[in-house]
């Protein structure tokens, strides 16, 4: 049996123009297929074109080019459909009005889904349930902590049942627990609703790592590469990852990065005086020669881990930096 | 420095790559297709009618719960009012000359809802991230105008006969109805060209951004004297009023005044083609606020203007 796509990018591309005419390409000749019942992750820094995907998949954008369809439908041609079939959560976003409670506000969104009233009270209480609001149901949305408000825009995304479900960075500035608690329901409700894909953006790798069937690393508006996150992290086997705290930072790291034995060096910003050096090296060999040099340099080791690849160090493989450094940037040999 | 290695070109030209053990290689996956019939007129009708309704209940319920309003939207008008008020008895005009004030302050509510509630609404939701809520619903855009549009009456009336009521006690203001059906006509007819006016506006504002959203501050004050809501606008002569028709307001005034307080010779059109007028008006901008939203939703699409993010 053959395995259904639930989502189909083909060849799409997005360019902005700015008001003095520079364009701008947020997305590239992107390719992208997602099966029916997958959980997908496109993983990538602000700005790769994960969000400008998402709102193209969700019909709140025209592609400049390319084709892309959402449970078969076409996006552009058949937005009416898409959009019956459709929700999604954005981190951070507007959550309602503030006059209305908790539970007025999910059943004003679950109206313009069409929802019977009945249908979407259950539905409301059931999803108040999951994500600890039941007790603030009554309570008005302006009186919410950002962490509720946060809790509420999650449930309203699942108000609808949609058959395919965007969820764009739906854990930014939230605590541990609640993202746990999130993250929890997402498997779940994938597990009672077979068929039913998810599209997660995420810059948070152990999200991605945890939540994601496969992935798609995304970066200046190209996807780089897609595949399960074993896979991608097996693509590392033939490097040692290398990670040392040192104090203080070290002044010059290119140095260090043309060291035998070193593929790549990502040094974080630091903090404090402190500094985070992530070595991909040929073998377990360099790792001498890396300490020695540290003690050449005269900086204090603080910790020192051979650690299994991360999807992050897929990620400075592919990308030369740190997914949540914007500014990092590696030096190699 | 030295740049990072550049993603393998095998890789950056990885196009889809699908699935853990490599198992769609083997099977092309199809494109799924959802068996997703058309919706009938009578479900599309039920889906636009609760969001409509949703759309609506936040203006209601905020009438109820922000109770702060009584103070400003009903004595303000009040206070404006009574200004004209007294001028017009230091003058020694007509005693209708109050109704006549009186009806005016309390159209501004109207007035006011459609500037800064309706025309300029979609704007903010768009700055606050709520736009692309509704744009990502399968309800139609119409419908949540429409929604938005009858909460704004049902606000407005609120305030509106508020003042009139409060007015009328305080004023001593004395009606002379001609015909309440007609007057009612008038009132019904002046809000669904005021309010398809302010659905035009709304596309409007949204695509020409805060520019636009500034002529909702330069509208206010200019339309109280180009419609005459505190004078029969014939004053302003007749050319000019003619041009200051476009604002609904300004027909519906003249005919509610000439209809609640028989004063056919402050008019400045027959009431029965200032009724024609504002039936004409609300069919031309029912339909160009139609076509005004089809035309924003897609350049907003294209340009990227409905939501703030770039990426």
């Amino acid at each position: 049996m053959t395995a259904q796509l639930s989502i189909d990018v083909q060849s799409v591309s997005r360019k902005y123009v700015s008001k003095k005419g520079q364009e701008f390409w947020a997305l590239r000749d992107a390719s992208l297929q997602v099966k029916a019942g997958e959980l997908f992750g496109l993983l990538g820094p602000n700005g790769a074109g994960k969000t400008t995907l998402i709102k193209i998949l969700s019909t709140l954008l025209l592609p400049t080019s390319g084709t892309a369809r959402v449970a078969g439908f076409d996006v552009v041609r058949e937005g009416d459909r898409v959009r019956r079939v459709i929700n999604m959560v954005s981190g951070g976003e507007h959550s309602g009005y503030g006059i209305l409670t908790v539970r007025e506000s999910l059943w004003l969104f679950s109206q313009f889904h069409g929802l019977p009233s009945k249908v979407a009270m259950e539905r409301i209480d059931e999803l108040m349930e999951v994500v600890g609001l039941t007790e603030h149901a009554n309570t008005r949305v302006n009186k919410l902590s950002t962490g509720m408000r946060q809790k509420m825009n999650f449930a309203r995304g699942f108000l609808n049942d949609p058959k395919v479900l965007f969820l764009d960075e739906p854990t930014l500035g939230l605590d541990v627990e609640t993202s746990r608690i999130l993250r929890s329901y997402v498997k779940r409700w994938l597990k009672e609703k077979p068929g039913r894909t998810i599209l997660l953006t995420t810059h948070y790798m152990a999200e991605a790592d945890e939540l994601c069937d496969r992935l798609a690393i995304i970066e200046g508006g190209r996807i780089l590469a897609c595949d399960t996150p074993a896979n991608l992290k097996r693509t590392m086997q033939d490097e040692v990852v290398l990670r040392v705290e040192v104090y203080p930072a070290v002044e010059d790291a290119s140095r260090l990065a043309q060291l035998p034995g070193v593929l790549r060096l990502v040094p974080d910003r630091g903090q404090n005086g402190q500094q985070l050096l992530t070595w991909g090296l040929k073998d377990d060999g360099a790792i001498g020669t890396v300490i020695q040099a540290l003690q050449q340099d005269g900086v204090r080791i603080l910790r020192l881990e051979k650690a299994d690849p991360t999807l992050e160090d897929v990620f400075m493989r592919m990308v030369g930096r740190r997914l949540t450094d914007g500014n990092g940037q590696a030096t190699s040999s | 420095m030295a740049t990072a290695r550049q993603p393998a070109p095998e890789a950056a030209a990885a196009g889809p790559q699908l699935g853990a053990g490599g198992a769609a290689a083997a099977a092309a996956p199809e494109p799924l297709r959802i068996d997703l019939p058309e919706l009938t007129l009578w479900q599309r009708l039920l889906l636009n009618l609760r969001a409509a309704r949703a759309r609506a209940y936040v203006r209601v319920v905020a009438t109820g719960r922000e109770l702060s309003w009584l103070a400003f939207e009903v004595a303000m008008p009040i206070l404006s009012a009574a200004a004209y008020v007294y001028i017009y008895e230091a003058l020694g005009a007509p005693p209708r000359y109050t109704g006549f004030v009186l009806l005016g302050g309390a159209m501004t509510a109207y007035w006011m809802n459609v500037l800064w509630a309706m025309a300029s609404q979609f704007y903010w939701e768009k700055q606050s991230g709520l736009l692309e809520t509704y744009f990502l619903a399968p309800a139609s855009r119409v419908a949540l105008l429409l929604g938005m549009a009858s909460g704004g009456i049902f606000m407005s009336t609120s305030r509106a006969a508020s003042t009139l009521i409060a007015g009328s006690l305080i004023f001593g203001v004395r009606y002379e109805v001609v015909s309440w059906p007609l007057a009612i006509l008038a009132f019904v007819l002046t809000l669904s060209a005021l309010y398809c006016l302010g659905m035009l506006f709304s596309s409007l504002f949204l695509m020409y951004g805060r520019e636009a959203w500034h002529m909702s501050n330069a509208l206010q004050e200019p339309v109280y004297l180009a419609s005459g809501f505190y004078f029969p606008v014939r004053a302003l002569g007749f050319w000019t009023a003619l041009g200051a028709s476009v604002i609904p307001l300004t027909l519906g005034l003249d005919a509610m005044r000439q209809l609640m307080f028989g004063a056919p010779d402050i008019a400045f059109l027959p009431v029965g083609w200032e009724l024609l007028g504002l039936t004409v008006l609300t069919v031309v901008y029912f339909v160009l606020a139609l076509r005004a939203l089809a035309a924003m939703e897609h350049l907003a699409k294209r340009e990227g203007r409905l939501t703030l993010k770039w990426q």
